[in-house]
């Protein structure tokens, strides 16, 4: 029998390795790979509390908005990372350390 | 015999997801890392097909896998002159990140297994697209408003971050 509590499980482990490879990447679109991770844990968390309380629809909707935003994220991302391999010649994010060229 | 199949779908699934985002966290080729966050993402749609989530399924589907996770592919393919610029992390970055992960996972143990989760009945199974855009066109109006303007501002923003400089 699959209960809520399995959910949560697998939701608290794929947040921790989202965790693990935002602190120990140090390409940017690494670091990203583990933001998108995070969301989804955090989705899986929406979705499974949705389905097993008596709360109606209400947690698929914010998960739709988790979504939208994770779509905005990524678009923002991309374009700062492009400006900054555009001025940096690079992506490691410690090699951008200054404000300005 | 339903309730025995539900369980081997739902381990599979999370073999499945685990072990590749795992990989996408900790290989060092970033293209491969993307390709490891496919099958994450993928195995996320079983999970919301499991929990009966048909809508969102096939939205993770659509925006993850065919938008986000190509979005990644392209950054990738933009913003790299060599193999070796690719593969930047140390082993010093990895043992910094087990040990943030391992005291994140910690906290998040210990509150998961200390509180004593309900186990209430479970709804039946119903199609939920119908529903789902009744509560986007009444209760969510504003916010459902809000995030596509906020997409749009976003979109709009990247345009605008991207330009050319010298033109």
């Amino acid at each position: 029998m699959i209960t809520l509590h399995h959910y949560l499980v697998v939701a608290a482990l794929l947040f921790t390795i989202g965790i693990v490879c935002v602190i120990s990447r140090r390409n940017a679109i690494g670091i990203l790979i583990g933001i998108e991770l995070i969301l989804n844990a955090a989705n899986l968390n929406l979705i499974a509390f949705s389905r097993y309380f008596e709360v109606g629809l209400e947690g698929q909707v914010f998960a739709i908005f988790v979504i939208i935003l994770a779509a905005c994220e990524a678009a923002i991302a991309l374009a700062i990372l492009i400006s900054l391999f555009a001025s940096f010649g690079t992506i490691d994010v410690d090699a951008a350390q200054r404000m300005k060229r | 015999m339903g309730n025995v199949v539900f369980a081997i779908i739902f381990y599979a699934l999370v073999v499945m997801v685990l072990v590749s985002a795992v990989a996408a966290a900790f290989l060092r080729n970033i293209v491969m890392a993307a390709f490891a966050l496919f099958f994450t993402l993928l195995g996320m749609a079983g999970f919301y097909v499991l929990l009966g989530a048909d809508f969102l399924a096939i939205t993770q589907v659509v925006v993850y896998v065919g938008g986000i996770l190509i979005l990644l592919l392209f950054g990738v393919l933009l913003t790299h002159r060599s193999i070796e610029t690719l593969e930047l992390e140390t082993r010093g970055t990895y043992v910094l990140g087990i040990f943030g992960g391992l005291l994140v996972y910690g906290v998040l143990h210990y509150f998961l297994f200390s509180v004593s989760w309900p186990t209430p009945l479970m709804k039946p199974l119903e199609p939920t697209t119908a529903a789902i855009g009744q509560l986007l066109l009444s209760k969510y109006l504003l916010p459902f408003e809000v995030s596509s303007v906020t997409l749009l501002i976003a979109l709009i923003g990247a345009a605008y971050l991207v330009r050319r400089r010298d033109t």
